[in-house]
């Protein structure tokens, strides 16, 4: 796996093309042994944890994209809660949320990039 | 002050009531129950239910801890054997002596045994508590037939208990006709050739005279024209009021048994109150519980010195369904009325026959008989409850009739329109509620306990709450979500008119934000019933729900379970075997399905399209078992082979499988075809059911298995196979034209206006012009028709979706499975740790 940038604790992944996310969906990717899902909602690309702590499964790269007043959000495909895009929270509960990342387009655009915090 | 002793003698389900009012009060009683029975108050009406499936603990009808939480002193197995009036002291079976200030009897009544030689022969039984039918359920298992005395309402409802516990069943009537104080001859006779085509034997004007040993059965019974043998006998002859206590304090009983009340249930002694089946009210007992649940709120009131309400009486209109015999009665059914004319409408094809008993200026209904079909009871029982006008030719109310019924308009009725009888709560409750924020028919009842004890007025508690939501300008917010102001059905015509064929368009025109996992799925569904485009373009694929999005089923794990279409449910030996040699290669789960198909679990996502590749090879097509789309088309096997088949409803139901596979619409669908009555495909669950006939096919619509089944309606009988096809093309985009949003055709259609009839007008008379057009649109459907698995297995850019990772091409290592019965499956909670690390050590 190609690292671009180290510092302090941080690193910046190259995870794949924008070309391999259609607008609207998600897809699964690996990272340090991690399942993300990362999505192009077409008006941003966002990371959070693959893992649905509702199903026990990893399928959450495979939800539907929306929003909900105004939160972007991913809809589990297994028992549908909604988890914000940006902060991995679940919506109808509060105690429970995914990982989050930080995500970044480089490369003229063409590819996503994720942040990683390492101990 | 000290608090006063009071005694309810008997905890049926009168006497509970009385309890339940008293709970919501405040009151100044010590309160001691007498319960003989050995479980406290259950439900009695629908004690039938005990050998269909309810437990003793469902039938109950005391919360856990009630008697605890109101400081209620419970004596269970305990009767009172007498009373003492003049030193107010009751005397019970077990030694408990009691002093009261007040007492209430609430003991119900018995059924009535003739006193015929051998009635008490073992192997006699009665239908009233639990225990009896515990024996009944005993004795059953070692008999073979079984007959029933009395063939009034209860003893039809023993004999469908008999039938259902496996016996051949006979029931014995001593007058002419059964249910001979609900019904008039007519209606009897209709009642009764229906309950013989289910199985029963009915035998009318038959007298008992003496039961005696049988020569191949237990019983013989000798009637005085015949005998009639059976292993047991169960008799329903009546009921009488269990009025013996009183009797024997000296209260005042009534010629035929019952303790005398006044307006205020109050015996001849004023300190004793009798209540439900055993009070005896200007001469009538009342048989049925909602005027006993009347009884106990009024004397509850009473007792805690509010207002004195007096008893007036009850209605006894029923409704009920015997044998799946739809019967109601309402009011002077009997025509007894003085100048009492009568207007009748029969169908003795479908056995249906309604009588109405109306005014001799035909101005109000008096009372009505329904057979076979009682769709118009609530509206009936209205007009008769409330002297509501009648409609200047009053047989409409009962004609079937293609324009549809003079509805009866909840704004017609007064406010004081009796809605729920059993919990008597009227319109003006009703909307009281509302009003006060009860706005879902599931609040509605919570507050005013409507419909939450037979049910049979749900509809009528629906309808007052929409109409009322309606008049008081509570918008019903029928939005499909917060993207878009529009109801599915809105979102249809849209599409279709403006040709709009991506999400993006749709949104920018008519909706707002980025749209959410209902909005979107709904538009993907109405693309595909309208244009029929590949569910996988990338301009569509973001909106597919979690099945559609990878063209199978996913499980609890993450994997997918796929099912190949088998039309009609033939297939080859060929076949079958890729199938279990793709089974066999992927390690899948194999199973039958209940629509003949074979379902193949846990595929990993990314094993689909090869497994998709070898299915595809061997001429299998996607099933859409994934989709809100037909999904099977049951058959049996027809005039091909069975003896009894009439038309080949294999062939035929391959070529409806065909023709509609693939199709999207607002929920699944379902079909089946049937090659004669007996109807082996059970195609009246379905959908759309066709039946084979000696002329054609007869074709039912809106039927649905599942959670709340419905049974299909006969739409059109013996159709050529023409006809048959035109029609359900109509009525499908009929239904994708105007359902709303995973709505199955049963609920559409029990919320259509117009109902059956109405469907029929548009599908079979073109009401609204529009056949031509919905043929056409299905047509292009048809036409359009492409396997999506072939089309995908082909796309290099739909595969990519199936990598399991992006920047990887290892499988998801948490997807592991444990062993059963020689097949795979995922594991439980506890078992996963391990076989998680089992996996890791195979790898
Ligand atoms: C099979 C069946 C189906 C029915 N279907 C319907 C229907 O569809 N619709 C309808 O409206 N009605 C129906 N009914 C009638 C309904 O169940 C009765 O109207 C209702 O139960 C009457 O309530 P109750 O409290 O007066 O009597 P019960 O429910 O009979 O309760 C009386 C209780 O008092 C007890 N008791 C008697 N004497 C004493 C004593 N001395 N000391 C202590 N306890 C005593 C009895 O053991 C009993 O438990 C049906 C009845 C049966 C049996
Ligand atoms: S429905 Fe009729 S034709 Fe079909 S299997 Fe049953 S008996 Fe035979
Ligand atoms: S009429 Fe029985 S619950 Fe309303």
């Amino acid at each position: 796996m190609l690292i671009l940038e180290r510092s302090t604790n941080t690193t910046w992944h190259d995870v794949c093309a924008m070309d391999d996310i259609i607008v609207g969906t998600g897809v699964a990717a690996r990272l340090n042994g991690e399942q993300l899902a990362v999505f192009n909602t077409g008006s941003g690309v966002f990371a959070i944890g693959n893992f649905d702590p509702f199903s026990g499964a990893n399928v959450l790269a495979r939800g539907l994209l929306g929003d909900i007043a105004g939160v972007l959000v991913v809809a589990s495909p297994v028992y549908k809660q909604h988890f914000c895009l940006k902060t991995g929270q679940c919506l109808e509960d509060p105690e429970i949320s995914v990982p989050a990342y930080e995500t970044r387009i480089c490369d003229q655009s063409k590819r996503i990039q994720i942040r990683v915090d390492s101990v | 002050m000290e608090k006063l002793q009071l005694l309810i003698v008997g905890n049926g389900m009168v006497g509970q009531r009385l309890l339940e009012e008293l709970s919501r009060m405040p009151h100044a009683y010590n309160i001691t129950v007498f319960c003989e029975e050995s479980r406290a108050a259950y439900d009695r009406v629908h004690l039938s239910s005990y050998f269909s499936g309810a437990s003793a603990d469902e039938l109950s009808l005391v919360a856990p801890e009630f008697f605890e939480q109101n400081g209620i002193h419970f004596l269970r197995e305990e009767a009172v054997q007498s009373i003492d009036c003049l030193r107010k002291t009751a005397f019970g079976t077990r030694g408990t002596i009691i002093k009261y200030d007040t007492l209430v009897l609430a003991t119900g009544s018995y059924p009535f045994v003739p006193p015929i030689p051998g009635h008490d022969r073992v192997g006699c039984h009665v239908y009233r508590t639990l225990d009896d039918l515990d024996a009944i359920r005993r004795d059953a298992a070692n008999c073979r037939t079984g007959v029933v005395i009395g063939g009034g309402l209860l003893g039809l409802e023993a004999a469908k208990a008999l039938s259902d516990l496996g016996l051949q069943t006979h029931v014995v009537e001593f007058a002419p006709q059964l249910m001979a104080v609900q019904l008039d001859e007519q209606g009897g006779a209709i009642l009764r050739k229906k309950i013989a085509a289910l199985g029963v034997q009915v035998h009318t004007g038959k007298s008992t005279q003496k039961i005696i040993d049988g020569d191949q059965q237990r019983h013989k019974l000798v009637f005085a024209d015949g005998e009639l043998e059976a292993d047991l006998i169960l008799f329903s002859a009546g009921i009488r009021p269990r009025d013996a206590v009183a009797r024997d304090a000296g209260l005042a009983v009534g010629e035929r048994g019952g303790v005398i009340v006044n307006d205020l249930l109050q015996t001849s002694d004023p300190d004793i109150y009798a209540i439900g089946e055993v009070a005896l009210w200007q001469n009538k007992i009342f048989g049925l519980v909602a005027p006993g649940y009347d009884m106990a709120r009024k004397l509850a009131a009473h007792l805690c010195q509010q207002s004195g309400e007096a008893f007036t009486g009850a209605d006894m209109s029923t409704k009920l369904k015997l044998m799946g015999v739809e019967v109601g009665s309402i009011g002077d059914a009997q025509a007894r009325s003085p100048g009492a004319r009568t207007c009748v409408y029969e169908d003795g094809v479908k056995g249906v026959y309604k009588k109405l008993i109306v005014s001799d200026d035909c101005k109000t209904l008096l009372g009505a008989v329904l057979v076979g079909d009682t769709s118009d009871y609530d509206s009936l029982l209205q007009y008769m409850l409330n002297a509501l006008p009648l409609p200047e030719s009053p047989s409409s109310l009962i004609l079937p009739s293609l324009e549809g019924k003079p509805m009866l308009g909840m704004d017609a009725l007064p406010g004081t329109a009796q809605i729920c009888s059993c919990n008597n709560v009227s319109k003006a409750g009703l909307c009281q509620a509302i009003t006060s924020g009860c706005t879902t028919i599931g609040a509605l009842k919570k507050e005013t306990r409507a419909a939450s004890t037979c049910g049979g007025c749900a509809s009528l508690v629906k309808q007052v709450l929409e109409s009322e939501l309606k008049r008081q300008g509570i918008a019903v917010n029928d939005h499909i979500c917060e993207h878009f102001a529009y109801t599915r059905q809105g979102l249809y015509h849209l599409v279709r008119i403006n040709k709009i064929r991506t999400f993006n368009e749709l949104l920018q025109q008519h909706g707002k934000g980025h749209g959410c996992e209902i909005c979107k799925p709904a538009a993907a569904s109405i693309f595909a019933s309208c244009w029929n485009d590949f569910v996988l373009d990338p301009k569509l694929v973001g909106l597919q729900d979690t099945n559609d999005n990878f063209l199978a089923n996913l499980q609890k794990d993450g994997s997918y379970s796929v099912v190949p279409r088998i039309p009609g449910g033939e297939i080859t030996p060929q076949k079958l075997e890729v199938l279990a040699k793709v089974a066999q290669q992927y390690d899948l789960y194999t199973k039958i399905t209940g629509g003949q198909r074979i379902d193949l679990f846990g595929a990993r996502v990314d094993q689909l399209p090869m497994i998709w590749r070898d299915l595809v090879d061997a001429g299998f097509e996607s099933g859409h078992a994934y989709g809100k789309a037909l999904r099977t088309v049951k058959s049996c096997v027809g005039s091909s082979w069975c003896r009894y088949g009439v038309q080949d409803s294999v062939g035929m139901a391959i070529y409806v499988e065909e023709r509609y596979r693939g199709l999207r619409s607002p929920h699944k669908l379902k079909m089946a075809v049937s090659g004669c009555t007996r109807e082996c495909a059970e195609a009246q669950s379905k959908d759309v059911g066709i039946i084979a006939t000696e002329k054609g096919w007869n074709l039912y619509v809106c039927g649905n298995g599942g959670m709340r089944p419905r049974h299909a309606e006969l739409f059109a009988s013996d159709l050529d196979d023409k006809t048959l096809i035109r029609y359900i093309d109509r009525f499908l985009m009929f239904y994708i034209a105007t359902a709303d949003r995973l709505q199955r055709t049963s609920v559409w259609r029990d919320n259509m206006e117009g109902g059956l009839a109405y469907l029929q007008d548009v599908v079979i008379n073109d009401a609204l012009g529009l056949s031509v057009e919905l043929e056409s649109q299905m047509q292009s459907l048809v036409d359009t028709y492409a396997c999506e698995w072939k089309r995908t297995i082909d796309d290099l850019e739909a595969l990519k979706r199936f990598r399991p990772f992006v920047n990887d091409d290892l499988p998801d290592e948490q997807i592991v499975y444990v062993r059963e019965r020689g097949q795979k499956r995922p594991p439980r909670a506890e078992e996963k740790a391990l076989a998680l690390i089992e996996h890791e050590e195979l790898v």
